[in-house]
Order: structure tokens, then C-alpha cells, then sequence
């Protein structure tokens, strides 16, 4: 079904390959890259051969980073005492965002979910653990996503951190900020009265 | 004809007609159909969109798209976790089914996702449920009965996880055909209690048709997982503890010859 000759159907498979770009649009990126001028271009190319040889995961957290060690973890002003659980990397510029956490990040790469024969083992729950073993640590912030295998995976890990004497938090489900109370579903409302606390004046 | 055709048997449709007509209203045109479903599993699609895999109580296994139900302003995000047992109202799609209400009957999520066994043993039930129902269109009523009943007994504790697991599979695997037999002899029929048990035979074997390689479960075993077929609790419960291992192994041995593949949550099922 190659419709155009050689390098430019070679450009629009793989333009078609990335996430969200369907072959229409595979086809209008292709023309935009063909029409723009040759330095713009070039930038791009740089940016994705550069990003693909320089980026790489962080030895202590696992976040991505361009050093062996994130700026996260290299940064002396952090908390060293307080430690945040995330699933993804993505998740702590999610929370870097808020400025509210000053301690450090622990990336597992994903969450427990067996049905696509994700266990415990294939998560970097390990290194987690050897992390806290030195007892700098005092409390870890378990912020998986707020869904049935965010919580079973934090489940897990409460189970296992607790023995260590560490204090293990999990972060609030509740309803979001500027929303209506009355369109929260009721899963959601459920767990912010489970979860309420006292006003202090 | 402007309903969705699901299902050709003729039971069906007259299930599927009543359904049907309470929700289409004015425009009978609308493609719309309602109908109680428990959620298998969930792919997440594209940017914030999740593919729910849903066993319908009428229409079978069902793949449905969720719109948005990533972003944390969803409004019916939370009702479409795995092992909810919902109300959901479907527009039928050409490939994929989309989804424009849900309400919650029973939100298993909190009380099997706060415990980790409890969890890894729906999600093995939820995994066989989805192989046992592939076929897409077909009704699997029973199933969709039996799988509601097992993560009700789970989320309420109501019988220890293994046992519930155990004789979820057996009785899944009875309602797809693949009954397996725990006292005659499952090639010639004899009458037992048999010494020897063989997967690909089908349950108990006598000792002329033992195969090579039949495993020797001890008579309590064997009484046990009759026990979990029957449903009979009071007489499973009693069973002792290496017997209901004994059993969980020939469960899992039977269930994935069956199936014809492994199961890949069984190998993670916590075993309290």
C-alpha cells in the first residue's frame, strides 16, 4: 500500500509508528518536515538522536536523567528524611509541579497488575528496599495512581515497609479543587469522608 | 433493524428486546442498549481514554471504550475499576462499543484492591472469566452469574481466598464444558473413589486408564475438590491445609490444559 516512493513512505511509516499519529496524519507530518526549511529540520533530527544517546534512568531513583544520578537526587537541599513512591516518571514532574514536596522520588516502573503478568519482581521495589536499608528514611509517601492497581501495589509496600519502622503514607483521594460537590461520583465522595480531617482555626 | 444484533439465540433476544426497549425512547434509531457487567481488566488508550473489557449479564464479554476516564475530573472514572459490578449503558460502535453511563452496584475495588491476596486472587478470576468468554457476542449469563457471586464472597471474606479460587475455577470451568469428574473414572466411567488424577482425562482416573505421569492425590484432596465443585462449604472449610495446596495445584494443572494456555496472574496469586 506504499503510496509514495522510497524515503518519503520510509518517513511516514515511522512517523506512523509514534503514539497517536494515524497514517493521515503520519502523511501531513511527512509533508510539513518535506516543506520546512533544512535548519529547522536538522534541530529536529539533532533533538531526537540526542535524546536517544544522552537520556537515561537515574541509578538511585529511576527517573530520567542525563547524568548517572538525577538532579532530584543529586540536589543537597532535598529532604533526605521523606521519600515519594511514584509509578512513572512522569508522575514526579506531576508533583514537582505542586513545589509542596521537598524530599526525593522513587520510581517503580509501573504498578502491580498480574493480568499483564506484572508482578512484584518486575518492579523496582527491590532497590526501593535497599535504599531504606541505611535508615536515613524516615517516611515514604506511597503516590501510585488512585486506582485498583495503585492501591494494591501500595498495599504491598505498606506491608513490606511497615516491619521497618518507617512511617508509610498514602497520598488523599478526595474531590478535586474547584469542582461541584455534587457531580463527584460516589466512590470518590466515599473516600474524601473517609478521609476528612479536622479544621484547625 | 435500528438495535444492536448481540447474540442470535432466541432466549436471548427476547432478554435483549426488554432491555432494549427501556432505553430506546423517541429515536428508536438510537443504537444504545443497557445491561448489568462486571469489569475484567482495563488497557489504557491514547491520551486520557481506557478500553474496559466488560462480562455482561446478556450480551457476553464486551470491549467498550471509556472516554476520558483517565483525567482525574471523570465523572464515571472510578465506577469502571476492575472487579465493579456496574450498570452501564452502551452506544454501540462500529468496532468498539462506547460507554455513556455507568452506575455502581458493587464497588469490589476498595475491599479487594486493600488487600493483596484477596486482590491477586480476583484478578485471576477476573483473567479466566475473560478467556472462558472470548467469543465475542455470545451470552455467558452463567458466567457472568458465577464470576458476581465469587468476588462477592471474596470482598465480604466469607470463605478463605484460596478456597473461593479454587472452586471458582472448577465451576467456571464446568459451565464452558470442561467438567471435570472427582469420583467415577473420567475415560470409562467407572465408579469411584479412584487413587489417580489426570488433567488431560478430565479429573479421576481408575487404575486401568491411568496414564502415564497421573498425579496420586490423597482421598481427602479428592473429597475436597468435590467439595468446591459442589459448592459445599461447610465440608470444604473443614479441610486441612495441605490438602487445600494439594487441591490449588490440581486446580491450576487442570484449569491451564483446559484453557490451553497459562493463565499469567495464577503465578502471582498470593496463597494466605
Amino acid at each position: 500500500m506504499s503510496a509514495y516512493d522510497g524515503v518519503v513512505q520510509e518517513l511516514i511509516d515511522e512517523l506512523g509508528q509514534l503514539p497517536g499519529v494515524g497514517p493521515k496524519s503520519a502523511q501531513r507530518i511527512a509533508f510539513h518536515i518535506l516543506s520546512a526549511d533544512t535548519e529547522r529540520v536538522h534541530r529536529l533530527a539533532t533533538a531526537l538522536t540526542e535524546v536517544k544517546a544522552r537520556v537515561r534512568f537515574c541509578e538511585i531513583c529511576g527517573n530520567v536523567s542525563e547524568e548517572d544520578q538525577c538532579r532530584i537526587c543529586r540536589d543537597p537541599r532535598r529532604d533526605g528524611g521523606l521519600l515519594c513512591v511514584v509509578e512513572e516518571a512522569k508522575d514526579v514532574v506531576a508533583i514537582e509541579r505542586t513545589r509542596e514536596f521537598r524530599g526525593r522520588y522513587h520510581v517503580l516502573g509501573g504498578a502491580i497488575n498480574p493480568i499483564d503478568g506484572v508482578g512484584p519482581d518486575d518492579l523496582r521495589i527491590r532497590e526501593l528496599m535497599t535504599r531504606l536499608a541505611d535508615g536515613e528514611v524516615t517516611e515514604v509517601i506511597i503516590a501510585t495512581d488512585p486506582n485498583v492497581e495503585g492501591e494494591a501495589t501500595a498495599t504491598y509496600l505498606t506491608r513490606m515497609l511497615r516491619p521497618m519502622g518507617i512511617v508509610v503514607s498514602r497520598l488523599a483521594s478526595g474531590l478535586p479543587v474547584g469542582g461541584d460537590l455534587e457531580y463527584a461520583d460516589e466512590i470518590t465522595l466515599g473516600r474524601a469522608f473517609e478521609g476528612r480531617r479536622s479544621i484547625d482555626v | 433493524m435500528g438495535v444492536v444484533d448481540r447474540g442470535a439465540s432466541g432466549t436471548h433476544l427476547a432478554a435483549r428486546e426488554i432491555v432494549l426497549c427501556a432505553v430506546v425512547g423517541d429515536n428508536g434509531r438510537v443504537k444504545l442498549y443497557r445491561d448489568e457487567a462486571i469489569v475484567l481488566r482495563t488497557h489504557k488508550l491514547g491520551e486520557a481514554d481506557r478500553i474496559v473489557t466488560l462480562l455482561t449479564r446478556n450480551y457476553g464479554q464486551v470491549r467498550a471504550v471509556a472516554k476520558g476516564v483517565r483525567r482525574t475530573s471523570s465523572k464515571f472514572g472510578a465506577r469502571l475499576e476492575p472487579f465493579a459490578v456496574i450498570d452501564v449503558q452502551l452506544y454501540a460502535g462500529r468496532s468498539l462499543d462506547v460507554i455513556t453511563q455507568v452506575d455502581t452496584l458493587a464497588p469490589h475495588g476498595r475491599a479487594l484492591g486493600s488487600d493483596y491476596s484477596l486482590f491477586t486472587t480476583a484478578t485471576a478470576m477476573a483473567e479466566t472469566a475473560d478467556r472462558l468468554t472470548e467469543v465475542p457476542g455470545e451470552p455467558a449469563t452463567q458466567q457472568y452469574l458465577l464470576l458476581a457471586g465469587a468476588l462477592r464472597a471474596l470482598a465480604d471474606r466469607r470463605h478463605p481466598a484460596t478456597l473461593v479460587l479454587d472452586s471458582y475455577l472448577l465451576r467456571a470451568l464446568a459451565v464452558g464444558g470442561w467438567a471435570p469428574s472427582f469420583t467415577e473414572c473420567a475415560r470409562c466411567g467407572e465408579s469411584g473413589p479412584h487413587r489417580a488424577f489426570s488433567a488431560p482425562v478430565g479429573g479421576a482416573v481408575c487404575m486401568g486408564c491411568r496414564p502415564p505421569g497421573a498425579a496420586s492425590p490423597a482421598p481427602e484432596t479428592f473429597a475436597l475438590l468435590g467439595a468446591l465443585l459442589a459448592g459445599e462449604w461447610v465440608s470444604a472449610e473443614a479441610s486441612e491445609e495441605k490438602h487445600r495446596r494439594e487441591a490449588s495445584g490440581l486446580v491450576a494443572v487442570y484449569t491451564q490444559w483446559h484453557l490451553e494456555r497459562q493463565l499469567r496472574s495464577l503465578r502471582h496469586v498470593e496463597r494466605a
